[in-house]
């Protein structure tokens, strides 16, 4: 296990990886002291940070098939938007989503979620 | 101790059977004694109609010979003729002086056929058609003469027509109502019936009312009619209806009213005196069919032997026509009336009405033409009064439909009209589901409930919906109505895989962009489907896109609801030893594992790893020789086996060690859906192989091999695909099943509905009748094994996709 232990800041821009440890529309898990957060890129290289967190049950996002800009929950399949962490009609519900930020081939991830959440 | 006497009067079907259940239960109570005014012993009269039609002889229809009486003890005087008795002293008198004394007495004289009253009917050549020697006189008649006419168009009428007319005769039918069997038939059932007949080369006229017979020489010569009209006949049969025979009951002083009045323990008003069969009536009811007498009989026996416990409580009846090659059935109710509803299914055109009456949720009616085959079912609800609320709308297709798909055969859905109401809760009928079917393009049953609401309130005609919709779609492979792969495509799953195989396609992004996907990037329905499909076609050629597969897949076990995941290893063939078992136990304990549990196909399942442990685990395992089950996959799952010819002292077949040859051949192999397989080691099938995807039966001569089965929420039994006689010809028929089914079935459908989509007879010619096309299946499928038959796990423990198991990071608090 190669994963940095780091004491941060909830403001702070984190560090956590360079694109490429994560596999084109796939995803992988930052362990934090709120939780476990999922950094996902699709097809086209963009990178979304979502709670790993199913609005549903609770099922890890983290492990569900990605396509386009939406993951699908690999539990009971509900359908998560990447950008904004709502789930796609007709369910109903969203998982928190984080400002992540790209510099060259470097992932930087925020604690703080991003508003337009409700409860999470 | 002194036995009781015991007299019968009446040697016929319901007297007999009486004492037949009276020696059962009371062997030793009575000295029997039986006058019978035919000249034979005990026959079964039903049968005499087959006899007529020269299917049967006489000696085939005995029921109990003489020696029966005297083996039990019996004395049986034949054809004496009983004419008095005298109840003050307890004894009966022939006519030709024989008498008996009785402490009870049963009669049993049956009935007599109704002769119209008309003039001439005293004439030669006209008779009924109640026994023995009413057949010996027709089946003499059909030799010397040729115009025969029966009058009655009832059950017995139309029997005996059918047999003159097979020993023959030109026979006309006389019938005064409109319809024939107007009895047990509604008017629809009737007509198809006549049409029938009339295709058998029978006549009928109907509402004709006969007025004379009229002779020449004594013998009868023609039928003529109220209308002034006339038909010839050297022969008439009467078969107007019956009257229960009570002259001799009636002379004795015993109550009758169409028939001798009868208690629930069938004892008329004279308790000593019992009366049972076609001359009693019951609470107002005579039958005239034996299923009731056989009823009454065993009442009757129970009061005689003194055990006092059984009343009759009367009868529904059911009736079947007896003439070879058309299937009528028909019971209870079956007009219908104030309260009742019909479910009706007819298609005149191939022959088939059913017409099924319920009340108050229950069924108190049915009227089958054309296939009767469900007529016990039908009747076993009726009689039992269950109610068949949640049956109702699968009720007309029969037992075999109930609660299953079926076995590949013919959907019935394709004998209803469009009229036929198939949802009740909502009232949608076939011709809604079927416009929507087609005008709206739907391809599933969730289509359907969501634009016509068929199904989607109690769920009970969702098997008929389905049916429907297979009907409605057709079965056919690139039938431009089938369904599209998902909204990424217009194109169906088969033409996708065409398209795959024909231009040699090898990857998503190939077949995406080839068959100008929608989508760039695929939906969840899509990507696993294609990856599937890739790779079974390609084995060597496609890479397995790993990002396309469902996590189960990706991480090599199942995840559970807590986002943890459960480890199966392979037991080959469900055997386990010693040393593996402690393995096991050894990682439970070091993986700190929660729970551990024997799963249903004979593995060991380790409940609750955490995902980052898992490369860990399994490089344990895999150190001590344990691979992967596979338990998370649409892959080859388990061969779950019996003890087998080793151990069992039933055993005809070494099963255990069939299922580890067939397991060491098949695991690591992608499948459209799970496949799992059983062997059993002789017929008793303990390891259940008939409900598996491919099931391996030991028989005395070698294997039978079934396929096509599933437990599961739609459990279907497996099909017999044919017998085999050694291990070698099992291991190939299992590929090659196994290859045809990877090849060919959509990704997600499991082999039960593929064998249903396709036919078994499909299957059948693919695997079975055609060697070379099998043995060529079967090395498509040892090559693709070349390269799928390795240990995911192995692999991952050295580092493989190390990426899916560890996180990216851990920020600390
Ligand atoms: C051709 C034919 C086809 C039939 N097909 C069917 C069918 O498909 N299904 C069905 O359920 N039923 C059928 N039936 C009806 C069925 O056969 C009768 O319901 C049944 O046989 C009646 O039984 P039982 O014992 O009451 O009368 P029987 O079987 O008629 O027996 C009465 C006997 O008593 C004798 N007897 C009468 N009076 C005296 C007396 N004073 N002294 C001595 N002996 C006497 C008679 O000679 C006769 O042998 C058919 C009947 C016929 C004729
Ligand atoms: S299927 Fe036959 S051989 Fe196998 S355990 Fe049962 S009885 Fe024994
Ligand atoms: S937990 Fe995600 S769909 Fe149910």
């Amino acid at each position: 296990m190669t994963a940095v232990v780091e004491i941060v800041t909830q403001e702070q821009w984190i560090e956590v990886g360079s694109v490429s440890d994560i596999p084109k529309d796939g995803a992988r898990v930052v362990k934090t002291p709120l939780g476990d957060i999922a950094v996902f890129r699709n097809m086209q290289d963009e990178i979304f940070a979502l709670r790993d967190q199913c609005p549903h049950k609770g099922g890890p996002l983290s492990q569900g098939i990605i396509y386009g800009k939406t993951v699908a929950c690999p539990l009971h399949n509900w359908n998560i938007a990447l950008d904004t962490g709502m789930a796609v009609a007709p369910d109903e519900g969203c998982a928190a989503s984080f400002p992540v930020r790209v510099e060259g081939e470097t992932v930087f991830l925020s604690l703080t979620p991003n508003e337009g959440c409700p409860g999470k | 101790m002194k036995r009781m006497k015991l007299v019968m009067v009446g040697n016929g079907m319901a007297g007999v059977r009486t004492l037949e259940e009276l020696l059962k239960i009371a062997p030793d109570l009575y000295e029997i004694t039986v006058f019978g005014a035919e000249p034979y012993a005990n026959y079964n009269r039903i049968l005499l109609s087959p006899v007529l039609a020269g299917e049967q002889t006489i000696k085939d229809i005995m029921l109990n010979d003489v020696d029966w009486y005297a083996q039990n003890g019996i004395t049986l005087h034949l054809n004496k003729k009983i004419t008095r008795i005298d109840r003050k002293n307890r004894t009966v008198h022939a006519e030709d002086g024989t008498s008996a004394a009785y402490d009870r007495l049963i009669l049993a004289t049956g009935s007599n056929p109704f002769m119209l009253p008309v003039p001439g009917n005293d004439l030669q050549g006209v008779i009924s058609f109640r026994d023995i020697h009413d057949v010996d006189a027709m089946i003499e008649a059909s030799a010397k003469f040729k115009h025969a006419v029966v009058i009655g168009g009832g059950l017995l009428g139309l029997e005996a027509a059918n047999g003159l007319k097979l020993r023959g005769m030109d026979v006309t039918v006389v019938h005064l109502p409109q319809s024939l069997m107007e009895r047990q038939l509604d008017p629809t059932g009737s007509q198809m019936l006549q049409k029938s007949l009339e295709d058998k080369g029978l006549k009928f006229l109907m509402g004709k009312q006969t007025e004379q017979l009229i002779g020449k020489e004594g013998r009868v010569a023609a039928v003529r009619f109220k209308d002034g009209s006339e038909v010839p006949a050297d022969l008439v049969v009467m078969a107007v209806g019956i009257r229960p025979n009570t002259t001799l009951a009636e002379s004795a002083g015993i109550h009758c009213n169409r028939g001798i009045v009868v208690n629930d323990t069938m004892q008329t008003y004279d308790p000593r005196v019992y009366a049972i069969g076609e001359c009693v009536s019951h609470r107002g009811i005579a039958y005239g069919l034996v299923a009731p007498l056989f009823e009454m009989a065993k009442v009757c026996a129970n009061h005689l032997a003194e055990y006092g416990i059984g009343r009759y409580t009367g009868s529904v009846t059911s009736t079947k026509l007896k003439v070879t090659g058309i299937e009528l059935f028909s019971a209870g109710d079956y007009l219908g009336g104030e309260g009742t509803d019909n479910l009706l299914l007819s298609d005149p055109k191939s022959g088939l009405y059913k017409k099924l009456v319920l009340k108050d949720n229950k069924l108190v009616g049915a009227v089958l033409y054309g296939e009767s085959a469900d007529g016990n079912w039908y009747f076993k609800l009726m009689r039992e009064g269950t109610d068949v609320s949640a049956l109702r709308n699968r009720l007309l297709f029969g037992e075999t439909h109930l609660g299953d798909a079926g076995h590949g055969g013919q959907s019935k859905a394709a004998a209803m009209q469009d009229s036929d109401q198939v949802c009740d809760c909502n009232g949608v009928c076939k011709g809604a589901i079927v416009k929507a079917i087609v005008t709206k393009g739907l391809f599933t049953l969730d289509d359907v409930k969501a634009h016509t609401k068929a199904a989607a309130s109690c769920g009970s005609c969702t098997g008929l919906v389905e049916q429907i919709l297979s009907h409605t779609l057709g079965g056919e492979y690139s039938a431009p109505e089938a369904k599209p792969l998902c909204k990424c495509t217009d194109y169906t799953h088969d033409q996708v895989r065409a398209a795959i195989r024909e231009q040699k396609l090898t990857s998503i992004p190939q077949v995406m962009s080839q068959l100008e996907w929608k989508r760039a990037d695929g939906c969840p329905s899509c990507r696993p489907a294609l990856n599937y499909y890739l790779i079974s076609t390609w084995p060597r050629e496609a890479k397995d896109d790993y990002q396309s597969r469902f996590i189960n897949e990706r991480a090599h076990g199942n995840i559970q609801k807590d986002g943890t995941y459960s480890v199966i290893p392979r037991l080959w063939g469900g055997s386990v030893t010693v040393d593996q078992l402690r393995t096991i136990a050894d990682a439970a304990e070091k993986f700190k594992v929660p729970e551990v549990k024997l799963t249903g196909g004979q593995r060991i399942d380790m409940l609750g790893v955490k995902k980052e442990d898992l490369p860990e685990m399994w490089g344990f395992l895999a150190e001590r020789g344990l691979v992967s089950g596979h338990a998370y996959g649409k892959a080859l799952r388990t061969v779950k086996t019996c003890v087998g010819s080793d151990w069992c002292r039933f055993g005809v077949q070494d099963s255990t060690q069939m299922g580890i040859d067939l397991e060491e051949m098949t695991w690591g192999s992608w499948t459209p859906h799970k496949f799992k397989m059983a062997v059993s080691g002789c017929p008793r099938n303990c390891a259940e192989a008939t409900i598996k995807d491919f099931g391996v039966v030991g028989i005395d001569s070698g294997w039978e091999l079934h396929v096509g089965g599933n437990g599961g929420v739609k459990v279907r039994a497996t099909d017999l695909l044919c017998r085999v006689a050694t291990r070698e010809e099992v291991l190939e028929y299992a590929a090659a099943f196994m290859q045809i089914y990877r090849e060919e079935a959509r990704y997600l459908e499991r082999t039960a509905p593929w064998v249903e989509r396709v036919g078994l007879a499909y299957i059948k010619a693919r695997v079975v009748d055609d060697a070379e096309g099998r043995a060529a299946a079967y090395q498509r499928f040892l090559e693709s094994q070349e390269i799928y038959k390795f240990d995911p796990w192995a692999e991952r423990a050295k580092g493989v996709d190390k990426h899916e198991f560890t996180p990216l990071k851990v920020v600390a608090g």
